[in-house]
């Protein structure tokens, strides 16, 4: 396995020119290109805000630059959750016609992702700006937190992608655990808001430590579970999101041989 | 002779029900935790199997052209897959020496959306290319694949043809040592396919192996070594590509002759309950009919030009005067071909009582490539039938020549030139196809 990690980094160049090629694809014929990465999550933004803050208010003061700051990383999760289930899939004539390194396949949405990720940015920076609110210096953990969802992610997508060779079931019950999955992660709302009942639901949400570490940084600026807190928990979720990576990992390798038969 | 391919012992097995994968939930999961716990190699009982290949062992030397031929389904592409490594095999080893390229799938990964000259980029990566390679041999292979035009457009602008020359052009200029073709030079136009097949000699030359699959039998036999024929997943033989194929041909029409038999068969026991095939009031009956060849044997399928006699038996159960017999044969469309009896051809039977046989020789059957269907019929000289059998009797004419129409009569081509006078016409020499 450690040898087909290393191999993985062989492949580096393959991944790249095939997230290039995806993010060159994606918006190809569009008039507005490039400018949908940032245009789609400012709309849903704006949908949100609306509604939260003035429908169903949460009373979250300067709504749009929290949500903006728990949203933002959300999507990138949930699209590379969504697109990598279907990734192998997906890319059936090159896993079953073409000698092909199938583990390329996963990765490839999500680095894409993250790119429309970071293209996303300055609508959380235009929000910041609106607000008059100026990023705490915790934003030096940007990285890190960035690091865990990416390995969180990779953990997660490897292990559908490899599901949903077995069970096309698995497309439709990701699409509807993300929905719920959604709405249980304080995004929309602040985590203090959730009854003492169910606060017990955040302390087992990866998501919900990662969604709060964002907002914590752009929009809180303190940390509510103290330094010492905030890096214990870092550290635990670095820990459980690479020991997932392997586990996926190795379960990829196991029925990879398998996936040309089925693709 | 060095070694580029040797296949030992070599195995594959599929699941049936491919589509479902694992049947149920239930078995998939306990599957998943069966392997979780390290018993992965134990399969959940209920699974069904099948070999697409069994126990091939082969060998293909440096610079060696195999070429592998064999019906639909009987595992070659599933060989090349392995080949390739595409497919790991169940049992068994393959081992290859030297780069190889498949040209299994011409431009697998390309995106439609974007431009041939990105495309090239991804797919020469994909293909295991560096990018500076890529880069010295852009114009290669953009000229190669005759695209100058085109290259800067989106791939789903190209047409078919189109797209498959690029996606052989760049898999050609991988420079493999061992080349993996499976079914592509029937693609293209002309003009390519020459192209392609000189790309290949030029292989050949320099010494690199070469996998070719194809049902195109001429092709094979002009440009292998050696041919391996594979049979219901094994290798039915191997050898000289002109003996094997011929062995393999005979055999192809061995099988079509039993299937035409069998249908013919299935006709005959329909026809029994079946009013539409047969009627009459059966004062005589017409009963065995055959089909015989010139061999004397009797056949369902027959080459244009062959003779074919139409033999009956029947039994007049009373005594019958001035019967009529006549047959006719239908193209498989309905369309009538030829129809004649012993009245219209002023033939006279007195009368029959009891059994016999008649039978109709005709000395050449000059009909054009097709499936076609024999009647039967023996009724009183105004038409009244005794017993008639309508499209019941199926036959196939074969011809290696294409040409159209219903009948063939006999014929030549005479040219005459002011160079060299009259010559009659020769077909070139051509094998198989």
């Amino acid at each position: 396995m450690i040898r087909d990690i290393l191999k993985l980094k062989r492949h580096g160049m393959l991944i790249r020119v095939l997230v290039a090629r995806d993010l060159k694809a994606r918006y190809r014929g569009s008039v507005l290109g490039f400018l949908w990465s940032f245009l789609n999550p400012l709309c849903l933004m704006l949908v949100y805000a609306l509604v939260f803050s003035f429908y169903l208010r949460t009373g979250t003061d300067k709504y749009a630059a929290f949500l903006c700051s728990g949203l933002l990383p959300w999507i990138w999760f949930q699209s590379s959750l969504m697109e990598g289930t279907l990734s192998i899939v997906g890319g059936s004539n090159l896993v079953s016609k073409a000698l092909f390194p199938a583990e390329v396949l996963p990765l490839v949405p999500v680095l894409a992702n993250l790119v429309h990720f970071l293209l996303g940015l300055p609508i959380l920076a235009l929000f910041l700006g609106i607000y008059k609110i100026v990023p705490s210096w915790l934003v030096v953990f940007l990285p890190v937190l960035l690091l865990i969802q990416l390995l969180l992610t990779v953990g997660f997508v490897l292990f559908l992608a490899t599901m949903n060779v077995f069970y096309r079931d698995t497309q439709h019950i990701v699409a509807n655990l993300l929905t719920l999955w959604f709405f249980l992660s304080p995004i929309v709302y602040e985590s203090e808001h959730v009854p003492a009942a169910f606060q017990w639901t955040l302390k087992l949400n990866p998501m919900a430590y990662l969604t709060r570490g964002y907002q914590e940084m752009f929009y809180y600026h303190t940390l509510h579970a103290g330094y010492a807190g905030f890096a214990l928990g870092l550290v635990v979720l670095l820990f459980l999101s690479v020991a997932l990576c392997l586990g996926s990992y190795w379960m990829f390798l196991r029925y990879k041989d398998e996936f040309v038969e089925l693709v | 002779m060095a070694i580029a391919v040797s296949i030992v012992g070599l195995s594959k097995r599929f699941r049936k029900h491919r589509d479902r994968g694992i049947l149920t939930l239930k078995s998939g999961f306990l599957r998943l935790l069966g392997s979780a716990m390290g018993r992965g190699k134990e399969r959940a009982p209920g699974d069904q199997y099948f070999y697409a290949l069994q126990e091939i062992n082969l060998v293909v030397g440096h610079g060696e052209t195999v070429g592998i031929i064999g019906r639909n389904g009987s595992g070659k592409s599933t060989l090349l897959k392995l080949l390739s490594g595409i497919m790991k095999p169940t049992t068994g080893q393959v081992t290859v020496k030297g780069k190889l390229s498949a040209l299994i799938e011409l431009g697998a990964g390309f995106h439609p959306e974007i431009s041939g000259r990105e495309n090239i980029f991804i797919n020469g990566i994909i293909l295991g290319l560096s990018r500076d390679a890529l880069r010295l041999k852009f114009d290669e292979i953009v000229s190669f694949a005759g695209l100058e035009d085109f290259i800067d457009a989106p791939v789903r602008t190209y047409s078919s043809g189109m797209y498959v020359r690029l996606g052989f052009s760049i898999a050609i200029h991988v420079d493999p040592d061992v080349l993996l073709i499976d079914e592509i030079l029937s693609v293209g136009d002309e003009k390519f396919a020459h192209k392609c097949i000189d790309k290949m000699a030029e292989f050949k030359k320099t010494g690199k192996s070469i996998v070719l699959v194809s049902h195109n039998l001429g092709q094979i036999e002009k440009f292998c070594d050696r041919v391996i024929w594979i049979e219901k997943g094994r290798i039915a033989a191997e050898g000289a590509p002109r003996r094997v194929i011929d062995a393999y041909l005979q055999y192809i029409a061995k099988e079509e002759e039993e299937l035409y038999a069998a249908l013919t068969e299935k006709d005959a026991i329909e026809e029994i309950s079946d009013d539409a095939k047969r009627w009459g009031s059966r004062q005589v009956e017409i009963g065995n009919v055959q089909m015989v060849g010139g061999d004397g044997r009797e056949r369902h399928i027959f080459q244009t030009g062959e003779p074919m006699t139409v033999g009956m038996s029947f039994r007049a159960k009373e005594w019958i005067e001035e019967p009529v017999f006549g047959i006719a044969i239908y193209r498989s469309d309905g369309v009538l071909c030829y129809g004649t009896n012993t009245h219209l051809e002023r033939l006279e039977i007195k009368a029959l009582e009891g059994e016999g046989r008649l039978s109709v020789p005709l000395e050449r059957l000059d009909l054009v490539e097709g499936s076609y269907y024999l009647d039967v019929a023996v009724h009183k000289e105004d038409g009244t039938p005794y017993d008639y059998h309508h499209r019941s009797y199926r036959f196939a004419v074969r011809s290696t020549i294409k040409d159209i129409g219903i009948y063939r009569p006999v014929h030549q081509w005479v040219l005459e030139t002011e160079q060299e006078g009259k010559t009659i016409l020769e077909p070139r020499e051509a094998h198989g196809e």
